[in-house]
């Protein structure tokens, strides 16, 4: 099990139930759950959807995209059924958070996802967690079995004649399967290989019918939404980025962890006030600040608030919430290569530019980190990287280039330490261990 | 084939769960894997019938999902990040480390059959760096010495017991 940290800047609203034993439903009914659900059930749709649209809550597993504006564009009517699909495939490194809030508070996850369904008119929800979370899976099935024993799911739910069903489905690694279009495929058996759009999941998605994709802390998010009201939600965090986040941070930092801050809190703040700086006498070099898919931020560039339009306007993005802290005796050249044989392994293959361009940048950099490196290899990495922008089916070909991309033109100098047949200057080893591991 | 009734249970449940049999294929196929180990040709032949599907459609699945796999492997299966948040605090070490103690290469499976090796993208665990999964068990926060400590536990463990163990619901400490 996973530790908790605390800070004193933290604001508790996803997190209020962690430590708690809320997995436990009695517990997890003492601790205000179940009454965000009833709240809904005797509300208006458009009012619920409204109401998500009026706090900010904006879409937590990278996209940033407003929730409530998903929820509208699900049609009124539809003679197909309608789905709601949480998103707990959780597997963008950096990132640790959804892991927390499946085994602290599982029901706040049913909730939201019932919520969501009542706001669009759905019927039935799918909980889908990843592979490796079996004992996060098995904690979901046991909360689900005990929501349907009290009559909180399934017929005529809290006696309201409002019918929702919810169901676990459990993962078998592969990131790409997080994308929402992959993971409908992957939902239906099928190797995760992402959908073209349009048409968009909220017009065909699970079995053609309109889905809504939502990450889980997001649906975690909606109850507190629901009883403390769109005003405070918003309240917590800039215009237009409600709430809070849970930031995974790790790396080089004295006291790595999950920690829930307000939307915008200052990134150096975060460094070293909550996550306690950098150890062992070392100085910061960069900083991964939403998961290994956004462009990197230098030392100098950590003065930023972290919301989603901010960190936008600093050039990177806010994404997972998965902050990696980088050291000065890090390589950034290993550190680009080790991120794009992520991407290299995890590309489905469907698309060419994405899998033709992460194997060729692996193999680039595996060359260029043990001392094989052009000094025209320099530029050929940004270039490549450059040409899968956009021009992938799915996010993961720009997920590999925008990081690489960043630590090319802002690490340059030490590209060009590699060359000349020179060995990594960072260790005594160099990468060919890591290229054939 | 026979597989156990825990194994039946959940998948006559997943069977209510969706609209098409096939939606049931990825959690059983890794259900059955961890009942039998791997997923030999007798288990996709099974589970292809059973979901209605071709065996080829099966595999063509199971290639996909880093998880599932067709070799039978170790008792423990290591599975060590070395991704970002790993990487910065010595998860190729431990990688090396675990490599070193057991005499085996990424993907590799000990002579008796207790452990294999591998080499795994984040798992989720990043904030507790570096982590290891055995199974499904999280060990986190290791250093190479705590690492040796539980892999004598495993060891031990997989001596009593004897048969393939699946995985610990609660992940040791």
């Amino acid at each position: 099990m996973a530790d908790l940290v605390s800070h004193p800047d933290e604001v508790r609203v996803v997190s209020r139930r962690f430590g708690q034993g809320a997995a436990d439903i009695d517990r997890y009914l003492q601790l205000d759950g179940y009454k965000a659900v009833q709240k809904a059930l005797a509300m208006q749709p458009d009012a619920i959807v409204n109401l998500v649209k009026d706090s900010g809550l904006r879409g937590r597993g990278g996209a940033g995209f407003n929730t409530g504006m998903k929820w509208s564009f699900v049609p009124k009517q539809s003679a197909k059924p309608k789905y709601i699909l949480c998103n707990g495939d959780e597997s963008e490194p950096g990132t640790c958070k959804d892991r927390l809030i499946f085994e602290h508070d599982p029901h706040a996850v049913i909730e939201g996802v019932v919520i969501a369904g009542i706001a669009t008119g759905a019927h039935a929800g799918y909980i889908y967690v990843r592979g490796e979370y079996r004992y996060l899976l098995e904690i979901m099935q046991k909360a689900i079995k005990d929501a349907y024993a009290r009559g909180f799911l399934g017929k005529n739910i809290f006696g309201s004649g409002y019918d929702f069903e919810v169901y676990w489905h459990g993962g078998a690694g592969a990131y790409e399967v997080g994308e929402e279009s992959a993971l409908m495929e992957s939902l239906e058996g099928k190797r995760g290989i992402p959908r073209i759009r349009p048409p968009f999941p909220a017009v065909v998605g699970l079995w053609g019918g309109p889905t809504v994709i939502n990450n889980a802390e997001t649906l975690a998010s909606v109850p507190h939404i629901l009883l403390g009201g769109a005003e405070w939600f918003a309240k917590l965090g800039p215009p237009k980025n409600g709430g809070t986040r849970l930031f995974c941070l790790s790396g080089h930092l004295n006291r790595p962890g999950v920690y829930e801050l307000p939307m915008g809190y200052n990134l150096k703040k975060m460094i070293y006030n909550v996550g306690g700086g950098i150890p062992n006498g070392r100085t910061l070099k960069a900083v991964v600040p939403g998961g290994s898919s956004c462009p990197l931020l230098t030392a100098g560039e950590i003065d930023v608030s972290m919301d989603f339009d901010s960190m936008m306007k600093a050039g990177s993005m806010l994404g997972s919430g998965g902050v990696v802290v980088v050291d000065d005796s890090t390589c950034m050249v290993k550190f680009a290569l080790r991120i794009m044989k992520f991407y290299r392994h995890e590309s489905c293959g469907w698309c060419i530019p994405c899998r033709e361009g992460t194997d060729w940048l692996d193999k680039i950099l595996v060359r260029f980190h043990s001392g094989g490196g052009l000094r025209k290899d320099i530029d050929n990495i940004q270039y490549l990287s450059e040409n899968m922008l956009g021009r992938t089916f799915c996010p993961l070909g720009d997920a590999a280039a925008m990081p690489t991309i960043s630590i090319v033109k802002k690490f340059r100098k030490e590209f060009e330490d590699h060359l000349d047949g020179k060995p990594c200057p960072f260790e005594k080893a160099g990468a060919a261990e890591l290229a054939m591991a | 084939m026979k597989f156990s009734d825990q194994f039946e249970a959940r998948f006559a449940e997943m069977l209510t769960h969706y609209p098409t049999k096939r939606s049931a294929l990825v959690p059983t196929l890794l259900y059955a894997q961890d009942e039998v180990g791997h997923l030999s040709d007798e288990v996709i032949a099974e589970i292809a019938s059973r979901v209605d599907l071709t065996e080829l459609e099966v595999r063509n699945v199971i290639s996909y999902y880093s998880m599932l796999t067709t070799k039978p492997r170790g008792k423990y299966n290591v599975q060590v990040c070395t991704n970002i948040a790993c990487l910065l605090r010595g998860g190729e070490e431990l990688l090396e480390h675990c490599k070193g103690r057991l005499g085996i290469g990424n993907k590799g499976t000990t002579q008796d059959g207790m452990f294999s090796l591998e080499e795994v993208e984040c798992i989720g665990a990043c904030s507790w760096a570096p982590a290891v999964q055995v199974n499904y068990a999280f060990h986190e926060n290791l250093t190479t010495e705590k690492m040796d400590k539980v892999l004598d536990a495993y060891n031990e463990e997989g001596n009593a017991v004897g048969k393939w163990l699946t995985w610990s619901p609660i992940p040791m400490k």
